[in-house]
């Protein structure tokens, strides 16, 4: 029977297809856009990675703390006038405007993580329910704010916002690196490495760290759990936001109501392959899910395959290795 | 040294001591239950057994037996590995070196609900019940264990199903009558009194008809009548043929009830004796020193 | 396992503690739960002959038509009832998932787009594949879905429920995107004509069309009470008894010899058949399936069912489920809010009442009722608050 279904499938096959010649064209270009990618997820897994280490919850709304984010810079930079086409402006406006919308768009995040986090997760932690309680409450929350965007805005994504034109750097290989990919991918490092340095340096970084590892303990040794927890929320926020300006700027037109939540399962899928728990694990797994996914998708010949190939690796990292690459390191051990 | 003579004998004899109290359990929870065979041979062989998180190790090269039909008791200090020994033996820790056998069989490497399967059952130091069931229903959870029924079985309800629900329902019974809280088979456990839960955490382990019960602080928080019922409690057990360990930090209770005892300090084996001698063991005393022990004398 | 030993009450201040536990238990129910305990009261014929009537009222829906109630002009009724059955059979299957075992499915939808898409492209004349006749998709619509559900759930539930409610929730929007991309579930165009049971009225018209609701909702509402025993069957049973233990406490269950990890596959096939029947009963009423229906926000009204009806309760889900069904076609001016509605409503009911509307206990044991019967008489003082509470709904 499985023959003869098999023998009356459509011939057609233009919707896959393994085409290697055009991955080693593309190959270079494919591997400079995936590491941009790469770097917005790993910014947005940071997030969920931080908020695991220290309630050991997925925020399933942390994609939406994310779309917030994308609106605040979406309604900053319209009305300093930017528009479908690229700005007339000289570079040190660009740059002022753009910082403006980046500490917007930080602030709006941020601000959307901690209301979550003092209305939603709070109240909950202090009747201490099940996990399935917390989980349905994230997932209600994300789709309450997504719901509410789509209520005052509607179902259309927002008129592109364009920041500035990519303007080639230098070449590898006869692949042209732009401007845009530069900026994107070395601020995204900067700011994870500022992170990563603050967890481990800083009094309230240590503070975090002790509440992944032991609640009881750390609170035991006087670290205030509840401002521990809500800093973690706005760090997450803030470098959701700071990811929305990068998205914005690669997908001008991409700030939709929902626009958050493929990215949403993406990143967190990076948080897995890095190691949930674990800061550094969210950069590398960011990069890794963006390149898997761009060769996935210039391989397979359709933009579509990027995410069901980021799903796959989800999946075969949790069947393979479920503690990720580089291990929880901030995570505590289980029973 | 000691008022007693130690010989090898002598944990034997205490156990054919005990023989004589009623036989319920048996016969109420597992009817088909061989009692007691080769009683006084080991029944559990833990070796060179190793635990270590992290940088800790809790569990240092740890070797002791469990004689059949004995009662032995495991002690130590706070934090001196009792409970990661439980748990390495049941599967719950993967132990980082040692071997751990039950009736020559291997118990390590197996999933633990087959570890239970084995012959092996535990209560917990914290209490663990399902508490959004009644007491009747977690003793019966206990049972399943042991029960055939598939899952197209129980959808269809066939025979086989019907015959076990029956039985587990008398048998659970049984077991709640046991250790003295059958009026409370109705009572979801979260709503049991503290000492009823505990009670019922022994009633869900022997369900699962275990060779060794393994009891973790059993009479923690209780008073002192409670503690005489448990020990009662813990001598039926045993004389049905149950062989008991048991981690426990009161001297009174411990010294009362067991046949033998391993005492744990720092996560390793400081001594391994008869009641009597692990009192006047001058190493156990410095141990515990500063510790409430009502019977050092 | 913490190291920390439980909480150490003197005796007697246990026994009061003990004691107000038991009030506040059977206080803080609510009318809800005062409706249990009295139908726990009824004896055997009672309860049968209250719910001979509560089935004849639900076959007679469509037809009474009833004023306040009706969804029409703006939305059929009959087809509107049918609708709310299709959701309230989804959300019995997803209640053993939630419910029972505790694993949160935020994915359900694809399990139902699995059936609908068997029976569409086993029966549609658009469709290349093999035909056979409707009737026939639906086991086969189920037998395909629960090896979907094997398939997902087998890499995810060894691990930390978590990770199964972001898998699940990722496999909802593959499915969508394979429906898109692969040419052989033609996308957006969809497939016509899929197929129906057999029979023609007395003016040679067929029984089951795609405008009357009528003989569809029955079909449905015969398929939901044949479910409800199947389910109430494992319910009351080993099977439903790991369940529920793997919920309430996942390693002492394993300890207690549950073979947790064999029961939660069992849970997850079970709720991806039934996700997979009610998806074959809906394409088979639309009479057209494409790509469109199927999104991730409809596998949260799924959930909104099941958690607002008190997860863990079939005869609550299915309330739910008709209720989630219900609300966007009557009150046709918010029907645009519904997914912020019954998002806000997941909230809200988790920091409010995260037992639902009709919180029920599980009942475990197949004759638990005589058990308890027993225990009742054999205490010589009133049967305690928790003792009445017990016995078998069936
Ligand atoms: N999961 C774990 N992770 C890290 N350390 C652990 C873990 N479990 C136990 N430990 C450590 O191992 C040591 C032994 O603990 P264990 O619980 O076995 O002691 P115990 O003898 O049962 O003490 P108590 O009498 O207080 O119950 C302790 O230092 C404890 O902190
Ligand atoms: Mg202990």
């Amino acid at each position: 029977m499985i023959s003869l279904l098999l023998s009356q499938l459509p011939m057609d096959d233009s919707w896959i297809n393994f085409d290697i010649q055009a991955f080693i064209q593309n190959f270079w270009s494919a591997t400079f856009d995936g590491l941009t990618f790469g770097a917005i997820y790993g910014l947005v897994a940071l997030g969920y990675t931080l908020v695991y280490g220290v309630l050991n919850l997925i925020n399933f709304a942390h994609s939406e703390v994310f779309i917030v984010g994308c609106y605040g810079i979406f309604f900053t930079l319209s009305s300093l006038g930017f528009g479908p086409s690229a700005p007339n402006l000289s570079v040190i406006a660009i740059i002022g405007d753009l910082l403006i919308a980046l500490v917007v768009g930080m602030l709006a995040a941020a601000a959307m993580a901690y209301i979550l986090e003092r209305v939603a997760y709070r109240p909950l932690r202090k009747r201490n329910p099940p996990r399935l309680v917390f989980l349905i409450t994230a997932i209600g929350a994300s789709f309450t704010i997504q719901y509410t965007i789509f209520l005052v805005r509607g179902p259309n994504p927002e008129p592109a916002v364009t920041m500035f034109i990519p303007t080639p750097v230098f070449d590898v290989f006869g692949t042209i690196v732009d401007s845009q990919q530069i900026i994107i991918v070395l601020a995204a490092v900067i700011m994870m490495v500022g992170v990563d340095q603050f967890i481990n340096r800083s009094r309230t970084g240590r503070g975090i760290r002790a509440v992944a590892q032991d609640p009881d303990t750390a609170t035991l040794m006087g670290v205030n759990r509840d401002r521990i927890i809500v800093t973690t929320f706005i760090i997450g926020g803030l470098l959701a936001g700071a990811a929305a300006l990068f998205y914005v700027m690669k997908i001008p037109s991409g700030v939709q109501y929902n626009g958050g939540f493929v990215l949403g399962i993406k990143a967190f899928a990076a948080a897995v392959l890095g190691g949930i728990g674990n800061v550094r694990g969210a950069l590398l797994g960011g990069l890794l899910l963006g390149l898997i996914g761009n060769y996935g998708q210039i391989l397979l010949g359709n933009s579509q395959w990027t995410d069901v190939v980021a799903f796959v690796v989800l999946v075969l990292v949790l069947l393979i290795k479920p503690t990720g690459i580089l291990g929880q390191s901030m995570g505590r051990s289980r029973a | 040294m000691t008022s007693e003579t130690p010989n090898s004998a002598s944990a034997q004899d205490l156990v054919l001591d005990e023989l004589g109290i009623d036989q319920e359990v048996a016969e109420g929870a597992a009817p088909e239950r061989d009692i007691a065979v080769g009683l006084g041979e080991n029944i559990m062989e833990i070796r060179n057994l190793t635990v270590k998180f992290g940088g800790l190790t809790a569990l240092d090269d740890v070797s002791f037996d469990i004689k059949r039909g004995e009662i032995l008791g495991l002690i130590g200090p706070n934090g001196a590995g009792k409970t990661t020994c439980f748990n390495a033996m049941t599967g719950v820790y993967k132990p980082t070196n040692g071997t751990v056998t039950l009736d020559g069989e291997s118990v390590l490497g197996r999933t633990r609900h087959r570890i239970t399967r084995l012959g092996l059952a535990r209560t917990f130091q914290n209490i663990r019940l399902f508490g959004e069931m009644t007491a009747l229903e977690n003793v019966v959870v206990g049972l399943d264990a042991r029960h055939k029924t598939s899952v197209i079985g129980a959808l269809l309800r066939l025979p086989r199903h019907g015959r076990e629900e029956r039985s587990a329902i008398d048998r659970a019974m049984a077991l709640l009558e046991f250790v003295g809280i059958a009026d409370d088979a109705a009572v979801l456990s979260r709503h049991l009194s503290y000492g009823n839960q505990r009670r019922l955490e022994i009633a869900r382990a022997l369900a699962t008809d275990p060779k060794v019960l393994c009891l973790d602080e059993p009479a923690a928080g209780f008073n002192p009548a409670e503690k005489e019922d448990l020990m009662t409690l813990i001598r039926a057990i045993r004389s049905d043929g149950y062989t008991v360990l048991l981690i426990e930090h009161d001297m009174k209770l411990v010294m009362g009830l067991t046949d033998r005892i391993v005492v744990l300090e720092f996560g390793k084996k400081l001594a391994d004796g008869l009641p009597a001698d692990i009192r006047n063991d001058p190493r156990v005393i410095a141990a515990y020193l500063g510790e409430p022990e009502d019977d050092a004398a | 396992m913490s190291t920390t030993d439980g909480p150490t009450l003197v005796p007697d201040a246990q026994a009061a503690q003990d004691a107000v536990n038991r009030e506040s238990a059977s206080k803080k129910a609510g009318p809800f739960q005062r409706f249990g305990d009295r139908w726990n009261g009824l004896r055997r014929p009672q309860q049968w002959a209250f719910l001979l009537i509560v089935v004849a009222l639900a076959y007679a829906l469509p037809v009474l038509d009833i004023p306040i109630l009706t969804t029409e002009p703006g939305n059929d009724w009959p087809i509107t009832c049918f609708n709310m059955a299709i959701f309230a059979l989804a959300a019995v299957g997803l209640n053993v998932v939630v419910g029972y075992a505790g694993l949160l499915d935020l994915g359900y939808v694809a399990f139902f787009a699995v059936g609908s898409y068997v029976a569409a492209m086993l029966t549609s004349p658009d469709s290349p594949f093999l035909h056979i006749p409707y009737l026939w998709t639906v086991p086969v619509a189920m037998a395909v879905t629960m090896f979907f559900g094997v398939l997902l759930g087998v890499p995810t539930l060894r691990l930390r429920g978590d990770y199964l409610a972001i898998v699940t929730l990722g496999f909802g929007e593959i499915v969508r995107i394979l429906a898109t991309i692969i040419p052989a579930m033609k996308g957006q165009v969809g497939f016509q004509n899929v197929g129906r049971p057999p029979g023609t009225a007395a003016d040679g018209s067929p029984v089951f069309s795609n405008s009357n609701g009528t003989p569809w909702y029955w079909l449905a509402l015969t398929i939901i009470i044949i479910v409800l025993l199947l389910v109430g069957n494992l319910e009351r049973s080993r099977v439903g008894r790991a369940w529920v233990a793997i919920r309430e406490d996942e390693d002492a269950a394993e300890i207690m010899g549950v073979p947790v990890f064999k029961y939660k596959v069992w849970a997850f096939a079970i709720g991806a058949a039934v996700g997979g029947l009610s998806g074959a009963l809906f394409s088979g009423q639309i009479g057209f399936v494409n790509n469109q229906k199927f999104d991730v926000p409809t596998s949260i009204l799924f959930l909104a069912a099941v958690v607002l009806g008190g997860a863990g309760n079939k005869v609550g889900a299915i309330i739910g489920g008709a209720i989630v069904a219900y609300i966007p076609l009557r009150f046709t001016a918010i029907a645009d809010y519904k997914y912020l509605i019954f998002g806000l409503a997941l909230v809200v009911l988790m920091l409010w009442r995260a037992r639902g509307l009709l919180p029920a206990r599980q009942r475990l044991l197949a004759y638990g009722r005589t058990a308890y019967q027993r225990v009742a008489n054999r205490d010589s003082g009133p049967p305690t608050a928790v003792a009445a509470e017990e016995g078998d709904a069936k």
